[in-house]
């Protein structure tokens, strides 16, 4: 076997294979390098208990891009995302018809907050609008290369330019309402709009996605609106969930990567970058085995990528300290349990609408808020927010016939958990869960078949993301846009000549995205030009 | 009072119906769709298990020692070569070589055949028949079917079916019980996925509903409407009478009659098969001379489509449904062909569409524009003319 690539990828994680496939697809003989024995990184489907397929890490999708879809031709490589049509949100005490749901028609929404609040149900529609039109706003900036904006280099001017002229475009009102997504927190935006306090726990919920932050801390808005994006493609509908889990889209794209003569090598752990001349030259595995390339480009986190894998030598003393500073703080865990029965919410019983969509464990942005309190001061959240699915209710081959598997995302669990994370810390995660779930679905104990408990050092330690912040960094308003990793290199070049950074810490950032590894691998492409 | 017939499944279709958008089909009433929303009936038929009431279609049972003349004197496929338990797809023409209908044709035994058409043909049948020995009946409502579409079609068959279908394979047929009613399966469908096809007496026909429906709890069965089917045979590149082509026998004007060639049946015409059938010469002419006209895909340039919205400030803007409306197809300012129905395709994250191209422009490649609406404006999205199917899963046939 030859050692010799026009470009070697660290990471096997879907960016990894995006960007592989992409280089691959314009003609580079391309090695995908993954330390784990399988490919996927966050986003896999593992059987941990035989015969039920946990969606491990990752569990909805919705910010794939679509033209990824069809250039790499997923859909012939196994992609199917299904829908997941509806939230659920059981409120506090948990008698029949204690619960707000958003289901998957506008009449019925309507009429189920209505049932709450007249008001609310006439504001949400504003709101959808608002936040649309915000998401349409900015979603344009994901496809570009963030321009540095203190950067003379004529690329850096011209897409700045772009983006001016792009700002220019949008109405006054527009920008106002960017202007204040930017800086508010998700509380202080729900308020202004609504009355009811599940529907604002609920929307509050999806701005603290992966950061370390409650819904009163400043910034949190933008994160809402950030999980708006996945929703505004009409077509694409809102969130979905992958066919066989996260890990069925992972696999997908391997597939195509493979089909187009990519390399895939698991059990291959980088330890090194090799430097020769002044830019990178390949890499040395754990193992010792050596790799020679032009091009090197790393889809691992980004404290690995340039703390870890290349001497600190070849970067810059302030780069080497941004990185340093770069926020990866975990904060949120995930449980996944095999069951023998559905959990039946007291709320609404015996309608498998409920659990063929989300449910959300989120009765106000004061339980949310209180939650968080745990954390800041180093404690697993007493009682978590937890946003729930159970994938066997969408893709019944998710576990054996009558059996039924659960996902549920925790936060908070803080990564510097005071007196540090052991066997019977993960225990008091999965009971703070479970005994969550309980208060609105009694029979949730019974059904346990088996159960996997993931912390933010099991994050790290499983799927190799440092600090075990689910988006490698948290999506916080200095770590965005041209600003992710670190100011001046967000282009996806680095100061190492010849070693690239596409993953989830690069821009755009974090979630089963893709667009970071396609957007690298389009830059190497570019400065491979004669 | 009068009304529109019902299927014998209508006393359990029509509590599911929530959104009661009840469509024709061959003077029946059936559901468009049960839930409020396709998406979920459409992922039915392409990732579980999609459950169709198919009973409007027409079916004859053709009997009698000169059966299989008849039938290879109509239709375009040679009937000698299907065995007991096999299926055909076949088209039949006019004297002219242009279509009349399409169906299938299920060889029962030696001599009897069930053919399933969209529009009545008795009278058709009945004309070529003249001094046969064979018997035609119409068993549309007395026999009852229902499809059942997906990957896991055959799992839930397995379960609820005396006999595995495991062995069955693609276009044939078996005699099978359900509770120990008996029933036909065919593996054939509509959607391009696995699908099966079940047939049974109209009497028996919310039993077998209610035992499809219990044995496939745990696949993920669901009641499907003929809206998210629509969906599905589109990206199969199945096309369908009245809507993407005119049957020769109701057309006004030349124009309007297709050929099978032209809807590209070219591998149903068996112009080596020996004697006449109807059609046959004007069909070995069209062979030679090649066809004016070819049944393609087109697929819209997404990035084309999001720009002309983009222009008026709005997303792209797709139907929910797959759109049953003649659209022209341009090259340059030239009209080249039309599209007959199109749809967005959740699984190929597409927009589709079935095409009728002229020579040459219908080779795959060819860089054509389709006419779109755009917030009321006539414009033209960039698309390429491709090979039908636009999705063949590799479990269809295996
Ligand atoms: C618990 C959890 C829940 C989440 N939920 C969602 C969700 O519902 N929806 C969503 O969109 N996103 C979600 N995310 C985020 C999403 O999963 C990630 O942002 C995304 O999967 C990261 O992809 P990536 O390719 O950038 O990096 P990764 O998937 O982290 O891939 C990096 C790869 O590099 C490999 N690697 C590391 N070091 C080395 C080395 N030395 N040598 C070789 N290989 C190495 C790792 O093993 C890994 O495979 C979630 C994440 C977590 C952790």
């Amino acid at each position: 076997m030859s050692n010799t690539y026009d470009v070697i990828v660290i990471g096997g994680g879907h960016n990894g294979l995006v960007a592989a496939a992409y280089l691959a697809r314009a003609g580079k003989k391309v090695v995908v390098l993954e330390r784990r024995h399988i490919v996927g990184g966050a986003a896999v489907t593992e059987e941990i208990f035989p015969g039920y397929k946990f969606t491990e890490f990752s569990y909805v999708v919705s910010l794939l891009r679509p033209e990824i879809i069809r250039d790499l031709e997923l859909p012939k490589h196994g992609l199917k995302i299904l829908p997941l049509p509806s939230t659920f949100t059981p409120m506090d005490g948990g008698s029949r018809g204690d619960y707000l749901a958003a289901w998957d028609d506008h009449d019925l929404t309507r009429q189920e907050i209505y049932r709450h609040s007249p008001k609310d149900a006439e504001a949400y529609d504003e709101y959808a609008r608002v936040m649309a039109r915000a998401a349409k706003a900015i979603k344009p900036l994901i496809n570009l290369i963030p321009p540095d904006p203190s950067s003379l280099h004529p690329r850096d001017l011209f897409n700045l330019l772009k983006l001016g002229r792009y700002a220019a475009s949008l109405s006054e009102k527009e920008l106002y309402t960017i202007a204040k997504l930017a800086t508010q927190s998700s509380a202080d935006l729900l308020e202004e709009w609504f009355e009811t306090d599940a529907l604002k726990g609920t929307k509050a919920a999806s701005g603290i996605i992966g950061t370390f932050l409650g819904p009163r801390s400043p910034g949190t808005a933008y994160v809402l609106l950030h999980h708006y994006m996945g929703e505004i493609d009409g077509a694409f509908r809102a969130w979905g969930f992958a066919k066989g889990g996260s890990g069925g889209v992972s696999e997908a794209i391997a597939e195509a990567a493979r089909s187009l003569g990519v390399e895939i090598r698991v059990e291959a752990s980088v330890g090194q970058v090799k430097v020769k001349g002044g830019r990178a030259a390949g890499v040395v595995l754990d193992n010792g085995d050596e790799l020679d390339s032009r091009v090197v480009l790393s889809a691992a986190d980004p404290k690995r990528t340039f703390l870890q894998f290349v001497e600190p030598k070849y970067f810059p003393d302030e780069f080497i300290a941004s990185i340093q500073n770069f926020r990866v703080r975990g904060s949120s865990g995930k449980v996944n349990i095999a069951l023998s029965e559905l959990p039946q919410f007291t709320a609404l019983p015996d309608e498998p609408a409920v659990q063929r969509g989300a449910v959300s464990i989120s009765p106000s942005i004061d339980y949310i808020e209180r939650a968080y309190d745990d954390a800041k001061y180093g404690q697993i959240s007493q009682r978590p927010y937890i946003d729930m699915i159970f994938p066997s209710m969408i893709d019944p081959d998710m576990a054996p016939p009558g059996q039924h598997v659960m996902s549920c995302f925790v936060q908070y669990a803080p990564y510097d958990l005071e007196g540090g994370w052991n066997d019977e810390k993960r225990n008091e995660l999965g009971e703070a869960v479970i005994a969550t779930i309980e208060q609105y679905a009694p029979n949730i104990r019974r059904a346990i078949v088996g159960m996997q408990v993931i912390t933010p050092k099991d994050i790290e330690a499983i799927a190799g993301i440092t600090g075990g912040n689910i988006f490698h960094g948290e999506l916080l308003l200095h770590q965005i846009f041209f600003l992710r990793p670190v100011p001046q290199w967000a282009d996806f070049r680095t100061p190492l000549k010849g070693y690239y950074f596409g993953a989830s810490g690069a821009h755009p950032g974090g979630g089963v995205m893709g667009a970071a590894g396609m957007l690298a691998a389009k830059e190497i492409l570019k400065d491979d030009r004669p | 009072m009068f009304e529109l017939k019902r299927t014998p499944f209508h006393e359990r279709t029509s509590k599911l119906c929530l959104p009661q958008n009840w469509r024709r089909w061959a003077g029946y009433l059936v559901a468009g769709s049960y839930e409020l929303t396709l998406d979920r009936e459409y992922w039915a038929i392409r990732n579980s298990a999609a459950l169709i009431d198919v009973t409007p279609l027409m079916k004859y049972i053709i009997k009698g020692k000169d059966a299989s003349r008849l039938l290879n004197r109509v239709v375009t496929r040679d009937m000698d070569r299907l065995k007991v338990g096999q299926v055909y797809y076949t088209g039949w023409c006019d004297e002219e070589g242009k279509l009349i209908d399409d169906g299938t044709v299920a060889r029962l035994d030696e001599t009897s055949y069930r053919l399933t058409s969209a529009e009545p043909n008795l009278r058709w049948l009945a004309m070529n028949a003249v001094s046969l020995d064979v018997e035609i009946r119409e068993v549309t409502d007395s026999v009852a079917a229902l499809s059942l579409q997906g990957p896991n079609s055959r799992a839930i068959l397995n379960r609820a079916a005396a006999e595995s279908v495991d062995g069955l394979k693609y276009f044939r047929l078996m005699q099978n019980k359900l509770d120990e009613i008996p029933v036909t399966i065919s593996r054939t469908g509509y959607t391009g996925d696995l699908g099966y096809e079940i047939w049974m007496d109209a009497e028996d026909a919310l039993r077998v509903w209610d035992r499809l429906m219990e044995a496939g709890a745990d696949y993920g069965i669901m009641p499907v409407g003929i809206l998210a089917m629509d969906m599905a045979r589109v990206e199969a590149g199945l096309f369908m009478l009245e809507v993407d082509y005119t049957s020769a026998s109701q057309a006004w004007i030349e124009p309007q009659k297709s050929s099978p060639f032209e809807l590209g049946l070219d591998w149903t015409v068996a112009l080596d098969k020996p004697g006449y059938f109807v059609g046959r010469r004007a069909l070995e002419h069209e062979k030679r001379a090649g066809s004016a006209w070819k049944l393609m895909g087109l697929e819209v340039e997404w990035e084309g489509m999001e720009r002309l919205f983009k222009e008026v400030g709005l997303p792209p803007q797709i139907p929910g449904m797959a759109v049953r409306e003649s659209l022209p197809v341009l090259v340059g300012d030239v009209q080249v062909g039309y599209v007959s129905t199109s749809t967005w395709s959740p699984l190929l994250k597409k927009y589709i569409a079935l095409a009728h191209l002229q020579r040459p422009y219908y080779e795959a490649g060819t860089n054509v524009r389709m006419e779109i609406t755009v917030e009321h404006h006539r414009q033209h999205a960039a698309a390429k003319v491709v090979k039908l199917p636009f999705y063949e899963p590799e479990w269809k046939k295996k």
